[in-house]
């Protein structure tokens, strides 16, 4: 069954998007508005990872459920990097930089939610529609998110 | 005439009333040392500057000086009474130190100077700013403690001259909150309730709110109905033992950052148990599915869990407030500046909304405010709002002030919700904001994390302009220091927590060359040479009054309608709340009556934001979601704060006020009676911790994080354990140290993502004991929440020069208590 390759590609993009939110975080660290939130919302992608580790044992598939390779030295040059740069003008351009990212990354991840929503109902698989029932809107505000802040921030790093 | 010392009993005297009665009459009065009555030339209307709670009162002159306050007995906030802030800090308006002259930096010092110079300077610099930065690099830093005029004609020139969207006010550390969970759930501002409601009510929960120090005259108010017939239940959540935990039926204690989690945990316990009002629900709400599959998360047990509270506790209280025949919630900092503060407030509204208690007597929400005049900030959109509570994503809202002000609707900053506070900071650390303009506030004791406040406001590339009464620590960092005139100095309106509107005039002239800050304002908007579309001048009133004729008309057919006030009406009848209208002349006690809301697509403030990740809501969706303009169920989980103890910071520091002190003690701590109750910085403790640090009362603690460091004598209270209490008060203008004092040294830079208002409760800290009391105690008063769990503490006491009059009957010297004065 092709669901599964769904699977594995939503647990890698999940994944992918947890990491991407805590390097934001930790390079954004002198940004009090993004790095808290950014922090909160990679919570949001380690759970799905989770989650769908337990569910991808039914489709015979064996995931990690660990943060990808090396992310948390990453993670450690980036605070370094934003404490010591985090006040400088450009940061502002690498933050819309950031949060377009993130957008992207999350609206992939929102789209595999769907896909895997649509296989599920045709599989009658009901746990697994479950499960994309109530991570698929979480995908969606961590997009929302990242639009908002991009939204807001842009006209002063763009023109001020 | 019985006299009484107010320091020992901030209170007064008890006059019981019962349910449904009226509250009787007390008025209180302070006057100088050696002035009697007769010796007073004008009594001048005025009401209370010192705290949110709006009472009435009358300023004694004599020789052309403030001699003293009276109460005024037939305004319908305090019946009489007072604040012992207002009974004492008038005093601090004559002091020696004011700012009689505008200052200048010249080779890094600051120097007296006139007004043309200083204003050319602000001129010539707004210029150069506009020229290089745009709008954007322009923010303007107000407060929540000038007029109604003064913040509508700052909105006009922030948002409609110059055209930025950094336009906001220190109602941001206090009242955000209050205004964001409005909105959440009715759509738009606007207190629902009525202080009235403590009359009638048979339940009142007080949710983060310390009422007894921070409006003593509310809370006189209900310790009458205590001590009357009928009394009320009371429901008080707060981590600290304070009076209003003493006189609780049900006291829950969370732990600091978990208040969302025990909401949830009530409202579990009301749907689950089928204690909901579902006509009312059904008719006037959307959302409760997703409310009741939200809460299903938190049973008892795991809010408790969460909270540090016993499940039992959960039960019993929300219990009590099922078993309201009319309930009464109060909100305040407890809950506006701790961990999901939008979140958690919004729940106390579900619950009014989920058991239909709204719009009658004795069934309301008070989601009170900190300040006097914090409501104006907010109405006026000197704040993060557009002016009249119009709602920035509705093109149509923004078109009306484009009209209002005759300037083109583009330049109207609309683009995102206007500019919060803590990232004006921001932009100002980046250095795309270069100029900032502070008015009656003072972040350099004020806002979170002291070191990098300081550190922005002193950068050079940053012109700031600080307009205040005296040097503060903010003061002493800016550009151009403005010196103003203050309440009793100026004439302007200001509005409580329930709406009312109060006119305070002009009773004496301001010191030296100190100017109204209306004054102040207008003289900018003239050298700018602002100008609306057909070359008229921006804004284009003179006065108090011609500003809040034209503020009239920014409200009219808008939820905070002024339209019916008049000065002369609030000169003869004392205070008015709004909304007041051709319709409604005698103005409107409560909102929502008829389970109206102004909540319709085209009527909301704000189509509310995702709790969590603060993201707004866009037209289409609230569209689709409440199309008919009900009061909205917004639900949320719970989420850890962003900074929790650790074994190297094992406690959680909460900030706060005490009676005796406001703000930063600009005013209270120049007021002797005030400061020798409160004259130093203290921290609370639990006895079981106090005894883990092997300290006891008085001795000297250090308090350490990342962020800095203070140092403070300890005081053993009924606090939770593993918490530690600071107030917030102490910085450095009367100490020569310029570290070590101040509470937000060491708290967070955070804020909650829907109201943008710090987060002051919830940092971790370490904390060591250095040096032994050797008997002094604490310097903090034991009449309130610092009340000693140890003998031995002298009690708090005013003296002599504390004492004040109470008059028991209204009709002993009738016609003596209507002021109408100047």
């Amino acid at each position: 069954m092709k669901l599964a390759l769904a699977l594995r590609e939503l647990h890698r993009s999940e994944r992918n998007l947890a990491v991407c939110l805590l390097h934001v975080a930790q390079r954004h660290r002198a940004d009090a508005g993004v790095s808290h939130l950014a922090g909160d919302l990679a919570r949001w992608s380690r759970q799905h990872v989770a989650e769908l580790v337990t569910v991808g044992g039914r489709y015979g598939l064996r995931m990690r459920a660990e943060p990808t390779y090396g992310s948390q030295q990453v993670a450690r040059f980036w605070r370094a990097a934003g404490d010591r740069f985090g006040n400088r003008p450009e940061m502002g351009l690498l933050l819309l930089a950031d949060l377009r990212k993130v957008h992207r990354k999350a609206a992939g991840v929102s789209v595999v939610w769907e896909l895997l929503a649509q296989g599920a109902q045709a599989a009658e698989d009901g746990e697994l529609l479950d499960l994309a029932r109530r991570c698929h809107p979480q995908s969606l505000r961590q997009m929302r998110w990242a639009n908002a802040r991009l939204k807001e921030l842009s006209p002063q790093i763009l023109v001020s | 005439m019985g006299r009484r010392d107010r320091i020992a009993e901030p209170w007064g005297r008890r006059t019981p009333y019962g349910r449904g009665a009226s509250w009787p009459v007390r008025v209180d009065a302070a006057l100088e040392d050696g002035i009697r009555g007769e010796d007073v030339e004008r009594w001048v209307p005025s009401a209370s500057i010192l705290h949110s709670n709006g009472d009435a009162l009358d300023i004694a002159v004599a020789g052309g000086r403030i001699v003293g306050v009276r109460g005024r007995g037939e305004d319908r906030v305090n019946h009489g009474r007072l604040d012992p802030k207002d009974l004492f800090a008038w005093r601090a308006n004559a002091s020696p130190d004011r700012l009689r002259a505008p200052l200048v930096r010249r080779e890094g010092r600051l120097v007296e100077t006139d007004w043309d110079t200083a204003m050319d300077e602000i001129v010539r610099t707004s210029r150069q700013v506009l020229d290089r930065h745009g709008p954007g690099g322009m923010g303007f830093y107000t407060s929540g403690q000038l007029f109604l005029e003064e913040y509508y004609t700052q909105a006009v020139i922030g948002r409609g001259a110059i055209g930025t969207n950094h336009v906001d006010g220190n109602t941001r550390l206090c009242t955000a909150t209050a205004a964001q969970a409005l909105k959440e759930s009715f759509g738009s501002d606007g207190q629902p309730g009525s202080y009235g409601d403590i009359d009638h009510a048979d339940v009142i929960a007080l949710y983060g709110h310390n009422m007894a120090e921070t409006q003593t005259v509310l809370w006189s108010r209900i310790l009458d109905r205590l001590a009357g017939p009928e009394p009320p239940r009371i429901l008080c959540v707060d981590p600290r033992r304070t009076p209003v935990s003493e006189a609780a039926t049900v006291h829950l204690a969370p732990l600091p950052g978990t208040n969302l989690a025990l909401m949830n945990g009530i409202l579990h316990e009301l749907i689950t148990r089928d204690l909901v009002d579902r006509d009312y629900v059904d008719a006037h709400t959307v959302g409760f599915a997703e409310l009741a599959d939200r809460v299903r998360d938190y049973p008892a047990e795991e809010a408790g869990r969460i909270s540090g509270v016993d499940p039992g506790d959960i039960r019993e209280a929300a219990q009590l407030v099922a078993s309201a025949d009319r309930l009464l919630s109060t909100v305040l900092e407890g809950f506006y500046q701790s961990n999901q503060a939008t979140a958690a407030a919004v729940q106390v509204n579900n619950v009014h909304l989920v058991l239909g208690m709204l719009g009658r007597p004795g069934a309301g929400v008070l989601q009170m405010n900190g300040q006097p005049t914090a409501q104006n900030t907010r109405e006026c959109g000197a704040n993060g709002d557009l002016p009249g509570f119009r709602n920035w994503s509705n093109e149509a809202h923004v078109a009306e002030l484009a009209e209002l002000w005759n300037v083109d609707v583009m330049h109207i900053p609309h683009y995102a919700p206007p500019t919060h506070a803590m990232q004006m900071i921001r932009y100002a650390e980046q250095g795309s904001l270069r100029f900032l303009w502070v008015t009656a506030t003072n972040p350099a004791v004020s806002l979170p994390e002291l070191r990098r406040i300081r550190s922005v406001l002193g950068d050079d590339r940053l012109f700031l302009v600080v307009q205040d009464l005296f040097r503060t620590e903010t003061a002493e960092l800016a550009d151009v220091v403005l010196p103003a005139a203050t309440w009793g100095e100026k004439t302007g309106t200001f509005t409580n927590s329930d709406r009312t509107v109060h006119l305070s005039e002009k009773a004496v002239d301001p010191p030296g060359a100190a100017r109204s800050d209306l004054d102040i304002f207008l003289d900018y908007a003239r050298r700018m040479d602002f100008r609306d579309a057909d070359g008229n001048p921006l804004p284009n009133w003179h006065d108090p009054e011609s500003a809040f004729e034209a503020w009239k008309r920014c409200s009219a057919g808008r939820p905070c309608d002024y339209t019916g006030i008049t000065y002369e009406r609030l000169r003869t009848e004392g205070g008015i709340q709004w909304p007041c209208t051709s319709d409604r002349p005698e103005g409107t006690e409560r909102l929502y009556t008829e389970g109206g809301f102004w909540a319709a697509p085209d009527v909301c403030e704000d189509y509310g934001k995702d709790l969590l990740t603060g993201a707004p809501l866009e037209p289409t969706e609230y569209r689709a979601m409440n199309p008919s303009g009900k009061a909205v169920l917004k639900a949320a989980g719970y989420v850890p704060p962003h900074e929790s103890p650790t074994a190297e910071l094992p406690f959680v520091l909460i900030t706060g006020r005490t009676l005796y002190q406001f703000h930063t003690r600009t005013k209270t701590g120049r007021a002797a009676q005030l400061n020798d109750a409160a004259p130093e910085v203290w921290a609370e403790l639990s006895r079981g911790d106090a005894e883990r640090l092997g300290a006891a009362e008085g001795d000297l603690l250090e308090l350490i994080n990342p962020r800095g460091r203070l140092r403070a004598r300890l005081r053993i209270t009924g606090i939770r354990d593993g918490t530690v209490f600071l107030p917030f008060h102490y910085g450095y203008w009367d100490q020569d140290a310029d570290d070590g004092r101040a509470a937000n040294e060491l708290t967070v830079t955070d804020w909650d993502p829907a109201s943008k208002q710090p987060i002051f409760k919830t940092a971790a800290v370490a904390v060591r004991r250095v040096a032994a009391g050797e008997g002094t105690p604490a310097p903090a008063p034991t009449t309130t929440a610092s009340a000693p769990v140890t003998g031995g503490v002298p009690p708090t006491r005013g003296g002599p020069a504390a004492e004040v009059d109470e008059s028991p009957d209204p009709g002993e010297d009738a016609g003596h208590h209507r002021g109408n004065g100047a």
